[in-house]
This record gives structure tokens, sequence and C-alpha cells, in this order.
């Protein structure tokens, strides 16, 4: 019996020790790259996004305009 | 037990290993990176649209890709497809377990998923040929709770789960393709990214992991949470991941320096972060919390710019909708609202 939770205790080191050697050896790059990409990504884009520019009533879907009808 | 300790030691080194390598290409922060960039002028939405009609709380919501309908869960046993812009319910879906904790709208607007206590995660077919939305397939094997569903396409789904692991599901034959595991807490939330090739899960662990959806592997293991990580979802570009925790705060971590660029915090702010969705550039974070409010950030400058106040409970969901133009938040109060 214990001799199975030995077992079992090594296969998960094990595995942790694959993963670990897996996320060890990642390629990656220097945050002023990531930094300037992420930014540029929003400026190029800003124009595009309603939220940040805030939508013209007569644009907003969800905002038909008023219109007074008299019957 | 020579191996053991062998072992463990090893598994020390590889993560002081990854620190240094991490540090090494630190050269600048994302701080300075936009020193000179001005903050974005106060931000204030208003609330356009309140879809009335569950009778309990509202635990997740989902936009379809289609630019106007969503779909929300909530434990009165019932999904309901709404038409933002009418109000209308497209489908109310009685559920078989009340129990539910998310759903997710499938980008073809054919299906629609939900799962929750039942352990299992229910694809329904909206586009059945007698009209009536019936149970297509019921996704059964995980061991805990379902937290988070997202499609892939109409013929996969991935589950994340409290049992610590993700699934990818092959719907048409409703069996497991792969099981992704290396969580050591409960699955709270995943997000698939923008070209479909990885998807990242948060955890009860505090770390956020990054997954090659093919070749099953964990790329990526992003820690620095102080607490359960409740929510997730990619920035934009594809690169960045945003995550929002108990800990009262929302991170920013870039994939490919595979490291954290910024925290969204404030000392005032000292409840957990239940649910977030960034703008269609980035440049806002909008994170639901749990003292009832919405904070909207400027994402680069990691400043509080807006706040969206008008549920009277939990806002538990929030996502914004595919063209950008509307944001959707879901609350224990039982109504969804659509700001812009």
């Amino acid at each position: 019996m214990s001799n199975n939770n030995a077992s079992g205790n090594l296969a998960v080191a094990q595995k942790a020790v694959k993963q670990l050697r897996l996320e060890a050896s990642v390629r990656r790059i220097k945050v002023s790259q990531a930094a300037t990409d992420l930014k540029n990504f929003c400026l190029q884009n800003a124009n595009k996004d309603p939220l940040l520019m805030g939508v013209p009533s007569s644009d907003n879907p969800f905002r038909p305009p008023k219109s007074c009808t008299l019957f | 037990m020579g191996e053991m300790e062998q072992l463990r030691k090893e598994a020390e080194s590889l993560k002081d290993q990854i620190i240094v390598a991490r540090k090494g290409f630190a050269d600048t922060t994302l701080q300075e990176a936009v020193a000179g960039t001005a903050v974005v002028s106060r931000v204030q939405l208003k609330t356009r649209k309140t879809l009335r009609g569950h009778l309990a709380k509202i635990y997740a919501m989902h936009w379809g890709a289609g630019l106007t309908q969503c779909v929300s869960a909530s434990q009165d046993g019932k999904l309901i497809v709404w038409d933002t812009l009418s109000t209308n319910k497209v489908n109310a879906i009685p559920l078989k377990s009340s129990w539910v904790m998310t759903c997710a709208y499938a980008p073809s607007g054919n299906l629609v998923a939900c799962g929750g206590l039942d352990n299992m995660c229910s694809i329904y077919n909206l586009k059945g040929k007698d009209g009536n939305v019936k149970v297509m397939r019921e996704l059964a094997s995980h061991t805990g709770y379902l937290s988070c569903c997202r499609f892939v396409s109409d013929s996969e789904i991935i589950t994340s789960s409290g049992d610590c692991t993700c699934i990818l599901w092959d719907i048409e034959t409703g069996t497991e393709k792969t099981i992704f595991a290396g969580h050591l807490g409960d699955c709270m939330s995943l997000g698939v990214a923008p070209d479909f090739k990885s998807f990242i899960s948060g955890a009860c662990d505090y770390t956020a992991k990054h997954w090659d959806i093919r070749d099953g592997n964990c790329t990526h293991t992003l820690s620095g949470h102080e607490s359960d990580v409740n929510a997730i979802g990619f920035f934009p570009n594809g690169n960045g991941i945003l995550t929002g925790s108990d800990d009262a705060t929302c991170k920013l971590y870039d994939l490919r320096s595979d490291q954290e660029l910024i925290t969204y915090q404030d000392a005032t702010i000292m409840c957990g972060v239940t649910s977030l969705a960034p703008s269609l550039s980035g440049r806002l974070l909008l994170a639901g919390y749990d003292d009832f409010n919405v904070n909207i950030w400027d994402a680069l400058k990691a400043e509080r710019v807006g706040v969206l106040a008008g549920h009277d409970n939990r806002v538990s969901c929030i996502g914004v909708s595919s063209d950008g133009m509307a944001c959707c938040t879901g609350s224990w109060d039982s109504f969804l609202k659509i700001w812009n």
C-alpha cells in the first residue's frame, strides 16, 4: 500500500519536473518590445473602439433617436 | 527516497531558473513604456437597456458573434437568449439542473451551452428543424462543477471545472479529446485565443495557465495573484492575458515576455473581482466586483477612469459585444444591463 503511494508520488513529481522544464525553455521577448506592441495596438485601434470614443446617438443602435409623432 | 529528493531539488532549481530568466527580459516596465501616453478621459457609460425576465441570480452571460444577441444563465433554472436591441427573449430554455454556473454562445450562432453543479456541459441546438430547442449533447466526465465553457467551433467546446482540469470535447461524439491537467486548485474561468489555437485558464491555485489546444501542453504558468483567479480573458491582440482575482486586483500578463506587466489596484477597492472584459482596442478594461460595481480601467496607465453603478447586487458577469459597441453586465439582482 505504502509502495503504491510512493510510486504515485514519484510519478507526480516527475510530471511536475517535466512541466517545469517545458516552461523554463519557452522563448521570451523583452518587456520593452511587448509593452510597445501593446501600446501600439491600443493606439492604432482606438478610433474603432466605440466604448472608448463614445457613440453619437445617431449611430447608436441601442439608442434610437427620439421622435415625436402627433396622431 | 533519494529520487524524490532529487526531483524536489530539480523542481526548485527550475523554478529559480524561470524567475531569473523572466528578470533577464524585464528591461523596462509597462508603466515606463507608456509614461508619455496620456490617460484616457473619464468614461461615462449609460444603461441603454435593462433585460428583465430572470427570477433569480444571474451567474453568466455571453454575447453571440452576431452583434446583438446574447445568452444568460440564472439559477432560476433558465437559459435565455436575448435580442438586446428589442429586449425580447428569443428563447427561454428550461434546464434540467437549475444550479447553472456558466453559459456560452457558439460563434456560428447555432448552439448554446451551459453547466454547473451537475458537473456536465449541456449543448442546446437553437436551430432545430421543428423550432423547439432541445438538448443535443450532455458532456459528462468532469468530477467537479462546471465553472466555464467556451465553443471553439460547432464541433468542439472547452470546459473548465472544479475538478482542477479543463477538457476539450468532441461535441459530435460527446467524448473527451484532450484533458488539460496541471492546475492545483479549482479552475474558475477560461478564455479562447482570437486565433482559436490556444486557451487560458484561471484557477484557485492563484495562477493563470496558457494551453496549446492541439498538443495539449501547458506553455506558460503565470503567478502573482494572492488569491483565487476568478476571471480571465485575452487582451484583443492575442498576446496579453487579463486576470481578475479575489485579491481585489486585476493583472495584465504578456505571453511573449512570460511575465506580469501591470496590476490594476486601488486602496479603496477591497473586494474580489468576479468578471472582466476588455473593450475592442483593449484600452479599456471593464471589471465586475463583489461590491455591486463595475470599474473601468485605462489598461495601459492602470488608472480607474469610470464606474458603472446600477446593479443592486454583485455583478457576476460582463461581456463586450463583438463589434465593441456595447457592454453587458449580469447581476445577482436578476437583471442584465446593456451600457454604452
